[in-house]
């Protein structure tokens, strides 16, 4: 679907006719990012991240695919493998460091682009199964992530796969089994590895066909924006080219830039060194941290230090882990406010501010630090008010909470008047 | 009825992480973490600086090469340089005849020419240093019951890698009276060795640079302790990283291209947006 004033895809060239016949693959192209496809014009920079996750997991496909080449899932060299690439084959270092670096840049990327669904009220009707499908998304992501960082059988590696494979073992009566069936044994070896490769190499391509879903979804609304209004005339609207072709080039371009100066100048800031000391499975590291976009979640693992009722402590944190993410699915049903855009929403604006965000910067602080006092208070306080945020502050303030007046239109807002207004019957 | 729900899970959530909290603060004000010899006596390696250090950092060769040397004499008695091999010595500046000298200066393992039996025979230059000791077992045996770690990553593989090597080589010292007076069972044992730069304060390596003048620069610089701790911390930092210099320079053109670029981008996204207010 796309609104009536879309322009129409019209091939003049004899050979576009006859594709256009055979088979309509530039009509989709002109239809989904050309000129036939409006966007709201009144677009900040928040909304360029969806574009930017894109180039993300282009890279790391293309970087992966390379050292696929190189490498062997074999416990004896694995780690061996990844030095000679980065050593010996042309360029290897750079695919190396940009696979490893464009991790993160992928995650710093998607947790912007989840955040501005927070603040915007994203996931709100008629943006529900965009929604879904994006945690869809962000949950393959993380388990990608992992297995990936078990390839190259450093410590970290092996030890992050022992205690996150650990985590099942917290399941009541199959866990055990369970953890064993994953592992392939009972602890990280060479079965594990293998399959930890075979599915890293995968899930990516899972990715692929779930963001496809999620960018049909979102074509059929069209996007959000600041506003939260949704689009009404032709002149809340500019066609995605040239308009948002020339937005989103340019921050490839800024992002490029940043991404590249963390390659090429600071690439293993963010890795741990114990990765660069071959897995020895009888020498525990002093402290056993994920990488960095797990810390959150790590922290609110960790932050359950005491048995609850009949639940294990064990068992709540898992528990907690899971649901942390799992919440964002009940998103588009917790939240009743009829406004979307945070801007409007005084109230939700505040808690967002002053509530989610120090909450969130807490808990990444805290699951990098060593499980010992007081982060573990710090990361309890924070996660204490994650779940309140999502769980019961949201329902209720989303019911309570008056709204500002919002602009009749996206032209309204942006033009300060909108034409259309007075012939339009009042919304 | 969804958010009833959604609201007693909250509860759930919240009131487990208040108990939680509750019992850990209490706990923390009650019994206050005792302090340990780690903690109080632990140092961070020294502020040093390497030619490879910042973003124009290039190797100094002359200094790579007396890192070498250092290597050579007396760290390979202990440890293994596993991912180097002796061809990687020609980027420190060395000739092709020199480079196959070293190497036939070591012996690795190979195949008896006129048996076929397995024999160690000298090296040549498409071999990897070999490894001082058969297996771990004779490592430790040799070495009171630790392992020397192989040396080729070394200053990737601890946080602030080559001023921690340097820090640690020059490190040894008695240990302080004021930590045997407040934690006499922290005593360093016997066989291991006092350096405060090393994460639990003891170890097993004995100060393998003991005096100024243990190896003899061919270009004429004082080896003292200092120095050839610096040289072979210079040394290391090529071993773990030898695309280093490469990377840098790359990143360079890399970056003003990328500058470029988003210069043209910015201004085209500037142009064709000027008959549009957003
Ligand atoms: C006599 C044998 C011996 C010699 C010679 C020797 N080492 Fe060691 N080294 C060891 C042993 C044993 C360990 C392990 C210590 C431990 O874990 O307690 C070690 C550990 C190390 C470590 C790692 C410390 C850590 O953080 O785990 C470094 C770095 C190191 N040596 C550097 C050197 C350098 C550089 C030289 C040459 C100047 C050298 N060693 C010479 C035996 C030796
Ligand atoms: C591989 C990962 C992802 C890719 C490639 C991707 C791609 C995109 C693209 C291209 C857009 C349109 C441009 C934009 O609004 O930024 C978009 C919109 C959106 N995405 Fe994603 N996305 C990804 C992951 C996620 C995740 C993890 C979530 C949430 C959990 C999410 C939620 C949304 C929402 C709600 C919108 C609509 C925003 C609006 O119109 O206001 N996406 N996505």
């Amino acid at each position: 679907m796309s609104f009536p004033w879309a322009n129409e895809y019209k091939p003049s060239h004899p050979f576009m006719k006859w594709m256009d016949e055979k088979l309509p693959l530039p009509r989709l192209v002109y239809n989904s990012v050309g000129g036939g496809y409006p966007v709201p014009r009144n677009l900040n920079y928040f909304w360029n991240f969806g574009f930017l996750a894109l180039i993300c997991l282009t890279i790391q496909i293309v970087t992966g695919i390379v050292m696929a080449m190189h490498y062997a899932a074999n416990t004896a060299v694995a780690f061996d493998t990844i030095e000679h690439t980065v050593r010996d084959v042309n360029w290897g270092w750079l695919f190396r460091y940009a696979h490893a670096n464009g991790a993160s840049a992928f995650f710093v990327v998607i947790y912007i682009h989840i955040f501005r669904g927070f603040y915007y009220g994203s996931y709100k009707a008629p943006r529900e199964m965009v929604w879904l499908l994006g945690v869809v998304i962000f949950l393959l992501m993380m388990a990608t992530a992992f297995m990936g960082y078990v390839l190259p059988w450093g410590q970290m590696s092996f030890w992050g796969a022992k205690v996150i494979t650990g985590l099942f073992g917290a399941i009541p009566l199959v866990g055990e089994p369970l953890q064993q069936w994953l592992l392939g044994g009972f602890a990280p070896d060479n079965a594990a590895l293998n399959r930890f490769f075979s599915l890293h190499y995968l899930l990516p391509f899972v990715i692929v066909g779930v963001v496809v879903l999620h960018i049909w979804a979102l074509h059929i609304p069209g996007s959000s924006n600041p506003t939260g209004v949704e689009v009404k005339t032709e002149s809340d609207t500019v066609p995605f080219y040239p308009y948002y072709i020339a937005k989103d080039g340019w921050a490839v371009g800024a992002f490029a830039f940043l991404f590249a100066a963390a390659v090429f100048f600071f690439p293993n800031s963010l890795g741990h060194p114990d990765n660069y000391i071959p897995a020895n499975p009888m020498s525990t590291p002093a402290h056993i941290v994920p990488e960095w976009y797990f810390w959150p979640f790590y922290a609110i693992l960790r932050a359950f230090t005491q048995d609850f009722f009949f639940i294990p402590a064990k068992l709540m944190g898992v528990l907690a882990m899971f649901g942390a993410i799992l919440v964002w699915f009940f998103l588009p049903w917790l939240d009743k406010s009829p406004v979307r855009s945070g801007s409007y929403r005084p109230t939700y604006k505040k808690f967002f501010w002053f509530g989610l965000i120090p909450a969130m910067a807490v808990l990444f602080y805290c699951g990098g630090a060593p499980a010992a006092e007081p982060y573990v208070m710090f990361s309890q306080i924070a996660a204490l008010y994650y779940f309140a945020h999502f769980l019961i502050i949201l329902p209720i303030v989303s019911a309570i909470e008056k709204p500002l007046p919002l602009p009749y239109s996206i032209t309204e807002a942006v033009l300060g008047k909108d034409d259309g207004a007075e012939l339009a019957p009042t919304a | 009825m969804a958010r009833i729900l959604s609201i007693l899970v909250g509860l759930f959530f919240t009131v487990a992480l208040l108990w939680s909290f509750g019992l850990g603060f209490y706990t923390w004000t009650t019994e206050p973490a005792a302090a340990t010899a780690e903690h109080e006596f632990h140092l961070h390696p020294k502020n040093v600086h390497f030619a490879s250090d910042g973003p124009f950092g290039k190797f100094d060769n002359q200094q790579l090469q007396r890192g070498f040397q250092v290597y050579k004499e007396v760290c390979s008695a202990c440890h293994s340089l596993s991912h180097v091999a002796f061809r990687d010595l020609e980027q420190l500046g060395y000739s092709e005849a020199e480079v196959k000298a070293i190497a036939a200066g070591f012996t690795v393992p190979g195949t008896d020419p006129n048996t076929g039996e397995s024999a160690m025979v000298p090296g040549s230059p498409t071999d990897y240093f070999p490894k001082p000791f058969a297996n771990d077992i004779a490592a430790r045996a040799a070495n009171n019951n630790a392992v020397p770690p192989d040396l080729s990553l070394m200053t990737k593989a601890r946080h602030n890698g080559p001023a921690y090597v340097y820090s640690l080589l020059t490190g040894y010292r008695d240990q302080p009276a004021e930590l045997l007076k407040h934690f006499p069972e922290a005593k360093t044992p016997p066989g291991l060795h006092y350096n405060p730069y090393f994460a639990n304060l003891n170890l097993a390596m004995a100060p393998p640079l003991s005096g100024d003048g243990q190896v003899e620069y061919g270009d004429g610089t004082k080896s003292t302790v200092d120095q050839m701790a610096k040289d072979v911390a210079a040394f290391l930092i090529w071993t773990a990283e030898p695309t280093l210099e490469k990377r840098k320079q790359t990143g360079w053109a890399v970056l003003g291209f990328l500058l470029f670029a988003t210069i043209l981008g910015y201004m085209s996204y500037r142009n064709i947006w000027s008959d549009k207010k957003h």
